[in-house]
This record gives structure tokens, sequence and C-alpha cells, in this order.
């Protein structure tokens, strides 16, 4: 039987690496080391000599990563490749998936695929949620410019609130542009003129 | 009238201002372009995003191509290298310990004498000079390992550190000495923890620094579009060799968008007005970083072997081979048929002997003359391509 492959995750994040854990424990019998700091990484491959390394795809560590991949000498060698030449659209559905993986030299396609399968859709999943949490900061940020759009509305023209969004409303209409649009330029015209 | 438009990679660095500089000041719309300007963290994100096809063009190492070509990463479609972005712009920081022991050896810190500064390093070192660089494949690393080969150092260490963490690295004790883009280098000296040595053109007058990378289906399979982009950018790089544009680009690209940096800091690259010490002194290097002028932009097949030969070496790989597959991911061909009709000046040959010009010399090109700018090594090394292209 092949031995159990050591999986190391470089992960800042602790909730984010352990829901990668998880989604590995969940494809097979892995090794799992989990990292957080890129502070000494080179020394932490060395000693852990992991069969697979899996990384965020936008990490600064991960030009580091690619240094050790390629520079160490033959017996030395901690990580040596990139995922399997041969599979091109497997990296590729990874780098859209925002993860990257490296991959000890010599290692088979078939026990590689499971572990980048898993880790693969594990990020989509952050992905997903990233974005979600995006839109609803930019929805967040976006009510409280008309908040003070409307306040600025209310105290030069001595209009109650909803008069001022009407007024607001009306004129983004009128521009064929959002509502966020106008109370961003407002905000920004109110502010040069006092 | 409606715009294409494109997605750039860029990692936050003063070179990479062609790209932001032609968003912001219309080069792009004037082609009928509109960039998505996506800030980048490392190097190998740029990289597969492309191959990938997330971002349509990049602003890269001008040496990531040839490590390409050489197999030296993913399994990703190929690239290109269409035209360069810049030359020089780095600089080599040396640790609070090693500043002291060249002080303590009289080194004065001219930030001009590569010879002496090398020299100053010898003498100075005790055990293994470590060294950051950015990127294993990046003009840096070219940089380091031929000054201090020549400077007859030999037990050295070069390792990559991410730009925004060398000042940590250094004041760490990771490495001793780190030569990265400008403004990370002047970051160190304002954190009060580092020198700064030389200027990477006290190595080598020209050394081409960041390129215009696009996939090679792309570049070929929409010729119409890679020629739009290409002008715009090139224009930028002529807008910014012009004296007065550099305050102005210093502003533009110290933005929270862009590098989020005091504006002071990136002006210092640009204007090749150093702080070279914590104490305050200062160091004035004409042509510190270059964008257009003296064909900078032509991208010579001769400097895509120069860096093959070298990679090949490390990577027990025929040099000869690893020189005929890097150069043909430089486009010169690209380049003429694309800026030759905007007026840029071309070059009779598309290699040439690299190191060869101790002064500006004025060649004829295509049209009438042009002037090529100095690119001498400091030992006075030349580089000839064993084939012509």
């Amino acid at each position: 039987m092949d031995k159990r492959l050591a999986i190391m995750i470089i992960e800042a994040d602790e909730t984010r690496a352990a829901t990668i854990v998880d989604g590995l424990r969940e494809a097979g019998d892995f090794e799992i080391h989990t990292v957080s700091d890129s502070a000494g990484l080179a020394r932490r491959i060395a000693e852990t000599r992991p069969d697979v390394v899996l990384i965020d795809l936008a990490d600064p560590s991960r030009d580091i990563l690619e240094e050790l991949a390629l520079a160490s000498g033959p017996t030395e060698r901690p990580v040596a490749m990139f995922v399997d030449r041969s599979d091109a659209p497997l990296t590729r559905a990874a780098i859209e998936a925002g993860v990257s993986a490296y991959v000890v030299d010599g290692l088979r396609g078939d026990r590689i695929k499971p572990i980048l399968d898993a880790a693969i859709a594990r990020f989509h999943m952050f992905q997903r949620m990233r974005a979600e949490l995006a839109a609803t900061r930019a929805a967040l940020e976006e009510r409280k410019i008309i908040d003070r759009a409307k306040a600025i509305l209310m105290k030069a023209r001595g209009i109650d609130e909803e008069a001022a969004y009407a007024l607001l409303r009306k004129t983004a209409m009128d521009q064929g542009k959002r509502v966020a649009e106008i109370a961003q330029q407002l905000v920004m015209a109110a502010g040069l003129l006092t | 009238m409606n715009l294409t438009r494109l997605r750039l990679g860029y990692v936050p660095l003063i070179d990479a201002a062609p790209l932001i500089v032609a968003h912001e000041l219309g080069f792009a719309a004037e082609e009928g372009l509109a960039f998505d300007l996506v800030r980048l963290t490392a190097w190998a994100q740029s990289r597969d995003m492309l191959g990938a096809g997330m971002i349509d063009a990049a602003h890269m190492l001008v040496p990531m191509p040839v490590a390409q070509a050489l197999g030296l990463g993913p399994a990703l479609p190929e690239f290109d290298l269409l035209m360069f972005l810049s030359q020089g712009g780095q600089a080599i920081a040396v640790g609070a310990d090693l500043t002291a022991r060249l002080r303590a050896a009289g080194h004065e810190f001219d930030f001009r004498d590569a010879r002496a500064a090398g020299l100053a390093i010898r003498r100075a070192a005790t055990g293994r000079l470590r060294v950051g660089v950015p990127f294993r494949f990046s003009t840096q690393h070219e940089l380091i390992a031929h000054w201090l080969g020549v400077s007859g150092i030999t037990d050295f260490e070069v390792t990559t550190v991410p730009p925004p963490m060398m000042a940590d690295a250094l004041e760490a004790g990771e490495v001793d000495a780190f030569c990265v883009g400008e403004p990370w280098a002047s970051f160190a000296v304002d954190r009060g923890i580092a020198a700064l040595l030389l200027p990477g053109t006290a190595i080598w007058a020209a050394p081409p620094e960041k390129g215009l990378m696009m996939r090679r289906d792309m570049a070929e399979g929409r010729p119409e579009l890679t020629g739009r982009l290409m002008r715009a950018i090139w224009r930028s790089c002529r807008w910014l060799d012009r004296p007065e544009s550099r305050g102005m680009a210093a502003e533009i690209l110290s933005r929270g968008d862009y590098l989020n940096l005091p504006p002071e800091l990136a002006e210092r690259g640009l204007t090749g007005r150093l702080l070279v010490t914590p104490a305050g002194e200062t160091r004035r290097t004409p042509r510190f970083i270059a964008f257009h002028d003296g064909a900078a932009t032509f991208p010579w097949k001769s400097l895509a072997a120069l860096f093959a030969a070298r990679i090949a070496r490390g990577h027990g790989q025929e040099p000869e081979q690893a020189m005929r597959r890097a150069m043909r991911h430089f486009r010169t061909d690209l380049y003429r048929q694309h800026l030759g009709p905007a007026g840029a000046a071309l070059p009779g040959a598309s290699a040439r002997i690299e190191g060869a010009l101790a002064e500006d010399r004025e060649v004829s090109a295509g049209k009438g003359q042009m002037i090529l700018r100095a690119d001498a090594f400091f030992d006075g090394r030349i580089f000839e391509p064993p084939f012509p292209d």
C-alpha cells in the first residue's frame, strides 16, 4: 500500500484553514499540517517534507515557494515541482478556483487528483463567500452615502427625509443614473462648498 | 464611443507606471480601450492568472517568459513579451550590520561605483552573504549574480523575499542585503534599517526590468486589439520619459488604488534622487529608471538569450537550446508590426551585442536615425548570442 501523503496548508486565516482541512479529511486519509505564518517557511517545509503544499493563489509567500520548488538540489528537494505538467486542465481549474498547489516530484496523478479536487471545491466556496461579503459591504456603504446626501438636502432645502429621498430618486431617474451615484456626487460637491 | 475592456495585471511598484498612466491620462481611451487594472501580490499569481486567461495582459519581470519557455513553471498556455516597460528602477540595500562594517572599512556610499562597492563587500562580509531578490527569475537576480561574481565573492546565497517583506527580512537578519525595485528599497531606508549601496544601473547601465506580457494565442489571434494595447502603453512610456512628467506620475501612482504610499517615496525613484541613508544623505542618479528613450521599449532577442544563458546553467539545461527557445518569446516582430506605424524607431536587427555601448550612440534605423542608449556593464562584460535570432 502507498504511504499516507503529507499535505501542508499555508493559510493565515484559521477558519479558512480549518475548512480546507475538513474538505481534505472527507477526501481521504492524509497527514495534514497547517502553517499560518510565512516566516521560516523554508525551514518548516524542510522539516515536514510534505508531498503536497496548498496555498492561496494570491498569497505573497507563493514566490518563496516557487523558489523552494525549483532551487533545491536533488538530495534536499522538499517540494520539487508544480502540479503534474501533463494535466493542464487540472492546473487551470485550480488557478480559477484561486488555489495553487506544489507537488513533490514523481507523485502519481491519480494520487494528486482527489486532493486537488477537494481543495478546489473548498476554494470555490471561499470565493463565493468573499464575493457575497463584498456585495454586502458595498450595499452598506451605499446606504451610508445616501443617508448623508439626504441629510445635506434636508438641511439645505428645509425638507423632510421622505422628500429628500424623492428628490434624489427623481434626479437619478432624470439622469439615467443610480441613486447612490447621485448621492455620491452631492456629498462630494457639498464637501467642496463647505 | 464604446470602449473595449481589457484586464491588466500589475504588481504595485513604480515601474507599473506605463499601465497606470495609460489608464489615468487617457492613452488607453485614445485607442478605444478601457483598462481594468488588477493589483496583484505575487509574480507567480500574475503568471498563473495570465495563463488561465483571468487577465488579458500583465506587467511582469522580463526573465519570467524565459523561465516559462524553459519549462520552469506550471503547464500553462505560452505567453510572450511584447515590449519592455522599463529599464532600471532597482536598488541594492544593505542592513545595519553590513552598513556598519562597510563604513568601518571606509566605504562612502557614493551609490555609483559598482567595482568599489563590490570590493568593499568582499572585505566587509563575514561568512555567507545572503541576498534577497523579489523572484527567482528576475533582473535583480541577474544583477546580483553578475556583480558578486565579478567582485570575486563566491560564498553567497540568493533567496526570494516578496518586496513588501524585504524591510522586515532585513531587520530580522534573514538576509544581509537585498536588491529590489522601487519604492521598496527607499521604504527600508525610511524605516531606518537600511542604506542603499548601488542602483541597478551602476552594474548594468540599461537593465531591462519589466515587460508587457500577453498570451501568444491572444497576441496572434487578435492583432488589432494587441496593436491598440501596445500603442497605448508605448505612448504612456513616451510621456513618462519627459522629465516634467515624473512628479505627476509619482502623485498618480501613490494613490490608494495603486501603491498606497506617500508620493514622496515613489518620487525618489522616478526622479532619481534617492535618500541613501536614514541620516538623510541623498544621491542623484540620472536615468535611474527609464521607460522610453533610447529604444528602451524594444524587446531585443539578445536579452532573452542573456537571461536564458544563466537560467539554463542554474537548472542543468543546455544553454544554446535554451537561448533559442527563449528568443522566440521576445516578439520583435509584433513590435515592428504594431509600433512602427505609430512612429517608434525600429532598429535594423532584432538581436545585438549586449553591453557594447559605453555611451549613447546614434545608429541608422528603418526611417532615418535613432539613438540607442548606453548599456555597458560595470566590468565591460559583453554578451552575444551564438546565432542571429
